[in-house]
């Protein structure tokens, strides 16, 4: 029987000889009749590789947002990636390769795992870092129990300017198993109310959650919070933007006790549900709180560099109900797309690539303020992204905007009506910009 | 053959405890318990100063291909942990009964002590 072809009559009869059993039947037999479906399943029939190919592409071309040009953020962004990231990727030893458990044969992935761990370390100003997290929200939870597991504690609090979308799933994450969490406000200049935090901030208090930048963009001043926290005796946990960390002070020189975030934008393409990936880094003397997969490099009998899966213990199939997490895995195709990207970009390209984010931004929010109406929401330095309030509904605005071509921003209506927050990646031209101004110039006559 | 000192009590999750002339109680694994868990590379003591009720954790032993926490054999108050196991956790498996002992606890009722196991019931836990 070849490996790839499905079995046929005589293979299936011949496996059936070997374990002793009559028919498929058989093997189904301790389940109660009761409980089993005796139809088949609701499904369409089977199709063709051709068919197939037919479906998906037509339901790819009812995707609205594919074709416009991309000023919208808010925690995905629509950054450049070489062609080479992909053709890595496409390797069939990364691309089809299992959970690297057996280190002799898994030195590659391996390899390739601990480098983006080195790769994250440095960016986020720490010493250790895990093999990536689901997403970035799914990250900012997990540092979030982990901060508990550190201090003992079981009150978190998380910073009312993070992303809403990691509010709410750190929210399902800690509705269970006794745990608490406050959200500190955001004052009038849209950064993190010191003042409302140190209310809040009390011994029971295992860790303060806190965006770099804010979900509205603004740079937060992290060392006055990490004092505040520290002094209570709990960690700082920031949830960085890696191309703003690129430019920034790293969350770890800023006092960050914990750095997650998401880590799409280096490499991983804008995609409706994904599949992106969270990264987690820590200082050393945490690490053994750290949750997930954790690769090491080692030497072996003969003295060469080996790398293997370090401090298992600390994971759910040893340490059952007691482990760290209920993660042990790692998404390990999209952190390779990302040390690819970040290996390609080199720290100086990364860096260009932050900067012309920043300025394509400020150019934007410039040139957006130009037309009538349109204000800024809060005056503080931002890096890439901006709330602006326009003189008309954002979401109208936003669906006006999508006629003309472009994806223009996120509304943001629970703040203002007009409140619409949008970016401008290194990919965005002067042209594009201007185009995009002048639509939204027009587009604010036309709704109102 | 495990060492199993006449002078000491045990429990049934393999610690052994001391009495102590100051009436506190010392604490470490037993022979049996370090020679199943093999190497150990890693001692949380995370319960230091801590009031435990007997059979509460206190800390964490890590071998290299398992974890196990190590429990208050009495209630009372952690007063001490060994601190040489930060640096060298390998002093459980060559001396579990002297320098590789865990913790020490003040008992708030020293009663518990005589309802621990003696080294010939511990034996037969052990399988010796």
């Amino acid at each position: 029987m070849s490996r790839l072809s499905s079995i046929l009559g005589g293979d299936r009869s011949s496996m059936l000889e070997a374990i002793g059993a009559e028919s498929v039947e058989d093997l189904f037999s301790p389940i109660p009749e009761p409980v089993r479906m005796r139809r088949p399943l609701d499904l369409p029939p089977a199709a063709s590789e051709l068919e197939l190919r037919r479906l998906f592409e037509s339901m790819a071309s009812g995707n609205s947002g594919s074709g416009l040009t991309c000023f919208l953020g808010a925690g995905a962004y629509d950054h450049f990636i070489p062609s080479a990231v992909n053709h890595i990727l496409l390797r069939s030893e990364f691309y089809t390769a299992y959970t690297p458990y057996q280190a002799e044969v898994s030195q590659g992935t391996l390899q390739s795992i601990y480098e983006y761990q080195t790769l994250i370390a440095r960016l986020m100003g720490m010493e250790c870092a895990n093999a990536s997290m689901y997403d970035g929200a799914s990250a900012a939870a997990e540092a979030a129990l982990m901060a508990m597991r550190v201090t003992r504690r079981s009150r978190v609090l998380v910073a009312g300017s993070l992303n809403p979308r990691y509010i709410e799933v750190m929210r399902t994450y800690l509705s269970h198993g006794g745990f608490e969490m406050n959200e500190v406000p955001f004052g009038a200049d849209g950064l993190v109310d010191l003042e409302a935090a140190s209310k809040l901030c009390d011994g029971g208090v295992a860790g303060l959650v806190v965006q770099q930048p804010g979900f509205f963009g603004l740079v937060e001043k992290l060392p006055p919070l990490a004092g505040l926290v520290h002094s209570a005796g709990g960690l700082l946990v920031v949830v960085a933007d890696p191309v703003a960390a690129a430019v920034l002070r790293s969350p770890g020189e800023a006092g960050a006790d914990i750095a997650v975030g998401e880590g799409q934008s280096m490499g991983i393409p804008l995609s409706y549900g994904g599949p992106y990936a969270g990264f987690m880094a820590c200082h050393r003397e945490h690490v053994r709180n750290l949750p997930g997969r954790i690769i090491g490099r080692t030497v072996d009998r003969a003295g060469q560099t080996g790398f293997v899966l370090t401090l298992q213990t600390r994971e759910q199939h040893i340490r059952r109900e007691k482990a760290t997490s209920n993660i042990c895995t790692n998404e390990a195709l999209m952190a390779l797309a990302s040390t690819v990207y970040l290996t390609l970009a080199g720290e100086e390209g990364f860096r260009e690539v932050a900067l012309r984010c920043f300025a394509n931004s400020h150019y934007l929010e410039e040139k957006l303020l130009a037309v009538p109406g349109v204000k800024r929401m809060f005056e503080g330095p931002f890096f890439r992204e901006f709330l602006l309030e326009y003189p008309v509904p954002a979401v109208a605005l936003r669906d006006r905007l999508a006629e003309k071509g472009f994806l223009g921003g996120l509304p943001v209506p629970g703040l203002r009506e007009g409140a619409m927050l949008s970016t401008a990646t290194e990919k965005r031209t002067r042209e594009e910009m201007d185009a995009f101004a002048a639509a939204v110039a027009s587009a604010c006559g036309e709704v109102r | 053959m495990v060492s199993i000192p006449e002078n000491l009590r045990y429990t049934q999750t393999h610690e052994w405890v001391r009495r102590e002339a100051d009436g506190s109680m010392t604490m470490g694994i037993s022979d049996f318990a370090q020679s199943q868990m093999g190497e150990i590379v890693m001692v949380d003591c995370s319960g230091m100063g801590r009031d435990v009720k007997k059979g509460e954790p206190i800390g964490a032993l890590e071998a290299v291909k398992t974890a196990e926490d190590f429990y208050a054999p009495v209630d009372g108050k952690v007063v001490a942990v060994n601190k040489d196991l930060e640096t060298d956790p390998g002093l459980v498996n060559s001396d579990c009964y002297g320098s590789g002992w865990l913790a020490r606890i003040t008992p708030s009722d020293p009663s518990q002590y005589d309802g621990l196991l003696t080294p010939e019931q511990y034996r037969k836990l052990a399988g010796e």
